[in-house]
């Protein structure tokens, strides 16, 4: 239960320093920071591979290994395609 | 690796996560913000190899090079123009990894015995697998509406809502039946199921223009359910990260129901556009034969004589392709001593963005696009207001008509330029089914075109003027 509020507390915290500085993002740059934070959602990554790394059983490991597939995609190509659209934005200023 | 270390370097990381969204707030600091959310993530993801639970590698290494190269080929392939349906990918991506993380870890919690099946991990684990299940299929069928491979038209049936709540009521009687009988695992399965179904039909009564909503929408729940799924792994950092995104997808969510004057419940329920058109003017009485066609000579001879012009791209600049021709355009214009600027309505495209994102792309400066509050003010000094491809955004039955479907929306006020030209390939209606006053007013010209071919015709036309 300690533990629950702990991370509640975190939860709350966190989803408020979230609205501070994404309220300071101009429209201009809104695509690249919804293809942005989508790259950090790919989070999920660190617990899809301690699922497959830890090989619990097949079951387990073929979940992680698809979870690790998904969350790479959605980390890589979040973070590369962001890059590329910044770097638009960034070469005639 | 000790436990107190990886989570320090879990710190480490949800530190720079917040700095690289804080560095997005100018296009100056964008490119480095990226760099160092991304370092963020190198840092945790090699903290996380290191604990001493992994065993092997064997399927880590799989999955991340097989996921690295599909991200990579999507991230450089990927053409602009398509960014909304690469996001709203990513978004259901994130999403279904968060269904497999959790029904791992619920697998591993009710097979070790040391490890204690609490509440809070069975009742985290069945969100988990709702968010992650709406978010993994509405996010396909977003992408799939977006890529035109299924009709981006608003897909309604009767009894739609009853259904719906039938759905949602079913998951939230499996996501109980998770938090009770964690060992059964086929409820798990069957709420993901079920959340996957209820996705669907979530995202298929939404129509294209509606798109900014929905992707800012499942944006929100990709971060949500990284967040559960840290609830279920007790891993702050991924409550922290998922959190950031979560609170990003809804900002920009409320920006664009707010863009559209409709609250967030009319854009999921309301389907617009395939109700729309039964009351209000019809096209005729609307036009009457008061529309004027036009040619590119005439626009040239108007732009020549013009000191001011304020182009408004729209989703059929994106759909033409016509970003780098409005360039060309531009340039010509400025040449001849033309003050040209852009003016950007928030919902413009398909995603929040869109459009700045195609004109970055074509090395048009930022500095001169304009936001809908920027511009408005300025459009009376307006020589030429040159509409590429939108519609709705600048209808003025939005300001005038209270019975109309869209009154009450912002819309840029072009009617108030001195000339206004409206690029457009046919007099269809825009998304909302609507007629527009604005092309029978006296100061607007009609430009039959595809927008690309509009914009190659106009630059050789205003060449020869000269």
């Amino acid at each position: 239960m300690e533990m629950l509020v702990l991370l509640v507390t975190i939860f709350v915290l966190a989803v408020f320093v979230g609205f501070e500085i994404i309220a300071k993002v101009p429209p201009t740059l809104h695509t690249p920071l919804m293809s942005g934070s989508n790259a950090i959602s790919g989070i999920t990554l660190v617990g899809a591979l301690l699922s497959a790394g830890m090989q619990h059983s097949l079951l387990t490991a073929v979940l992680g290994f698809l979870a690790v597939v998904l969350a790479t995609i959605n980390v890589v190509g979040g973070y590369l395609v962001t890059h590329r659209m910044l770097g638009m934005f960034r070469r005639k200023s | 690796m000790s436990a107190a270390l990886i989570d320090l370097s879990y710190l480490v990381a949800s530190v720079l996560f917040i700095l690289g969204l804080k560095a997005l707030s100018h296009p100056r600091t964008a490119v480095r913000g990226n760099l160092v959310s991304a370092l963020g993530m190198l840092i945790a993801v090699v903290a996380t190899l290191l604990d001493r639970q992994i065993l092997g590698f064997g399927w880590i290494l799989a999955g991340l090079v097989i996921g690295s190269g599909l991200g990579a080929l999507l991230a450089a392939r990927t053409p602009m123009t398509a960014m909304p349906q690469m996001v709203a990918l990513l978004n259901g991506f994130g999403g279904g990894a968060s269904v497999l993380v959790a029904g791992a870890a619920l697998v591993e919690a009710v097979g070790i015995a040391e490890r204690p099946v609490t509440l809070t991990l069975t009742v985290a684990t069945g969100l988990s697998g709702l968010i992650g299940g709406v978010t993994l299929l509405g996010s396909l069928v977003a992408w799939a509406k977006l890529e035109e491979r299924i009709p981006g038209n608003p897909v309604l049936f009767p009894g739609q809502h009853v259904l719906n709540a039938a759905l949602a009521l079913g998951t939230l009687a499996l996501c109980a039946g998770v938090a009770v009988r964690p060992d059964l695992q086929v409820l798990y399965w069957g709420l993901v199921l079920v959340s996957s179904v209820l996705g669907v039909l979530l995202v298929i009564p939404i129509g294209g223009a509606d798109m900014p909503v929905v992707i800012s929408l499942l944006n929100s729940y990709s971060g949500m359910a990284a967040c559960t799924t840290g609830f279920v792994l007790g891993n702050t950092m991924l409550i922290i990260a998922g959190a950031l995104v979560g609170a990003s997808g809804i900002i920009l969510t409320q920006i664009m129901c707010k863009a559209m004057n409709r609250s967030l419940a009319n854009v999921l329920f309301g389907g617009v556009g395939a109700v729309a058109g039964g009351k209000g003017p019809s096209a005729d009485d609307v036009y009457a034969g008061r529309l004027k066609s036009t040619s590119p000579e005439e626009i040239a001879m108007i732009l020549e004589l013009a000191r001011r012009v304020m182009i408004v791209p729209g989703y059929g600049l994106a759909v033409s392709q016509a970003q780098h021709s409005v360039r060309d355009l531009t340039r010509l214009l400025e040449s001849r001593g033309v003050q040209v600027e852009f003016a950007i309505h928030p919902v413009a495209g398909r995603m929040p963005g869109h459009m700045n994102v195609l004109l970055a792309e074509a090395d048009i400066p930022y500095e001169k696009l304009l936001t809908m509050e920027e511009a408005n003010p300025v459009m009376e000094q307006v020589d030429v207001a040159l509409v590429i491809g939108a519609n709705d955004v600048v209808n003025p039955a939005a300001r005038t008509d209270p019975g109309s479907p869209i009154a009450g929306m912002p819309i840029l006020d072009v009617d108030k330029a001195r000339t206004v030209v409206m690029v457009k390939r046919s007099l269809s209606p825009g998304f909302a089914g609507i007629p527009n006053p604005l092309f029978a007013a006296d100061n607007c010209l009609m430009y039959f075109a595809d927008g690309k071919k509009a914009m190659v015709d106009l630059i050789a036309a205003v060449r020869e003027a000269a």
